[in-house]
């Protein structure tokens, strides 16, 4: 169970990294990773929100949406549930923990309907819906939570690996028409090709099949 | 059916979500000082962080809240000022912030003193004996503070950055980035005269370097009726608490360095 999760977890964030793997949540990356410690803040909201949107969709789509045979409507109700998450979440942050409300309150609005925050949460019922029946909906939710706080600090790992190469990018002298947004994605692209590396680690690793 | 309860539960989770907005915002609304809002609309709403906090709306908090002076805001020059002012109630004199390039090293007035091939940046070639002109003061003119200006007011003329004093705000953006720290924000308006020399090298070693070069002669200390101007460490200074602005030293300087850059029209 314990290597089962752990696996998830490595998996989500080196394998199946979400900016770098899968491309979601590009604008922030870009956006956001110029200085180290924006892109800190910004990876700790994402985090942050990742976990309670799906601790708050997975059970939705499960006991709501699949018996009601409704599963097609699950990109609309989880954006509306999210985007009340995120405001709500402000909200009481702002009145009762301060500190943390002053750590994460610009990003926080930014990421209210950003799509690697929808994605994880689709995909986690894509990945771990079916544990439902076979394990238990207690096993299933637990691997989902896992799966979303990894995906979060993959996203973590890519924003600050980036802000690093950003930072170097910046000095460098590109040819002419390369200067700016296009340099930067091309060293995008490099830094995504490093992480198609890590295919396979993690099942050869903790010796599961995922 | 189907569709209605489709429409029924997309119905359901928006109301649900709006409930929980509303009595959230009520129960657990936050209450701030109105002229918070007020101050922030004064402001330039540049978010350009001249002022040394993290944008428009963290500056008026610090005005409001810690009572920070209100005349930070350099985009916002004199008005936002005594706007501000006015409803912290306190009058507040304040003149526009410009800044200004100390140096006048161009390629014609001061010589390269090696070819620079590296990193086309000023923090990289001052790094390097420097910086790439006689002069070791001069301005290294590889435009570090274009690319930090936000507002297009500053561009390397001949080797040497100039500031567009229309564009100007006075954020201080460039001269924090100045790795030759020649860049000055003059806040005394542009009734006064700056020097445009860095070099604090004695007067014959200044002159071989650069044709505009401050030779430390002292003609402006000796002539200044009020005291104003004095020669350290081998370049003249102005102190604009002193400096009535007659224009005595522009007149008496032999290098034609002290000028008024702020004045239109020369």
């Amino acid at each position: 169970m314990f290597v089962k999760l752990a696996a998830i977890f490595f998996s989500m964030i080196l394998v199946n990294n979400y900016v770098l793997v899968k491309f979601y949540g590009i604008c922030p990356f870009l956006g956001v990773s110029k200085k180290l410690d924006s892109s800190l803040g910004m990876s700790g909201a994402v985090i942050f929100v990742m976990f309670m949107a799906t601790a708050v969709t997975f059970p939705i789509q499960i006991f709501v949406l699949d018996p009601a045979d409704l599963g097609y409507l699950q990109t609309i109700v989880f954006i509306l549930v999210i985007a009340v998450l995120v405001q709500f979440i402000e909200i009481f942050l702002k009145k009762y923990m301060v500190s943390l409300y002053n750590a994460l309150g610009v990003y926080l609005p930014l990421i209210t309907t950003n799509c690697c925050v929808l994605a994880v949460t689709i995909l986690v019922v894509d990945d771990y819906g079916a544990d439902v029946q076979t394990l238990g909906f207690a096993v299933a939710y637990i691997e989902s939570l896992v799966c979303a706080i990894g995906s979060g600090v993959g996203f973590m790992l890519a924003m600050c690996l980036f802000s690093g190469v950003r930072k170097r990018v910046e000095v460098c002298d590109a040819p002419g028409p390369f200067k700016g947004l296009p340099i930067t994605l091309v060293a995008a692209a490099i830094t995504s090709l490093s992480f198609m590396g890590f295919g396979g680690i993690v099942e050869n690793l903790f010796n599961v099949t995922l | 059916m189907n569709i209605v309860l489709a429409v029924i539960l997309c119905t359901v989770v928006g109301a649900l979500g709006a409930v929980v907005l509303v009595a959230a915002s009520k129960f657990m609304a936050v209450e701030e000082d109105p002229r918070i809002e007020q101050v922030t609309g004064c402001l330039a709403g540049a978010n350009c962080g001249g002022c040394g906090y993290a944008g428009c709306a963290d500056y008026a908090k610090a005005i409001v809240m810690n009572g920070v002076p209100c005349d930070k805001c350099a985009p916002g020059g004199p008005k936002a000022a005594a706007a501000i002012g006015k409803i912290m109630g306190a009058e507040v004199s304040a003149v526009a912030k410009k800044a200004v390039v100390q140096c006048q090293g161009n390629k014609d007035n001061c010589k390269p003193s090696y070819d620079y091939k590296g990193i086309q940046s000023c923090a990289a070639a001052a790094a390097l004996y420097g910086g790439p002109k006689d002069c070791s003061f001069a301005c290294a003119g590889f435009g570090d503070c274009v690319k930090a200006c936000k507002f297009d007011a500053i561009h390397v003329v001949n080797g040497v950055a100039v500031v567009d004093q229309d564009k100007c705000t006075g954020c201080g953006a460039c001269a924090a980035v100045c790795p030759k720290h020649v860049i000055m924000i003059q806040t005394a308006g542009p009734d006064k005269p700056v020097v445009m020399c860095s070099n604090c090298d004695r007067g014959p070693v200044a002159m071989k370097e650069c044709a505009t070069a401050c030779i430390a002669c002292g003609m402006c200390q000796r002539n200044c009726p009020s005291d104003a101007i004095h020669v350290t460490d081998n370049l003249a200074r102005i102190d604009y608490d002193k400096c009535t602005g007659c224009g005595t030293c522009v007149a008496k300087c032999p290098k034609k360095i002290i000028t008024y850059p702020l004045k239109k029209n020369g």
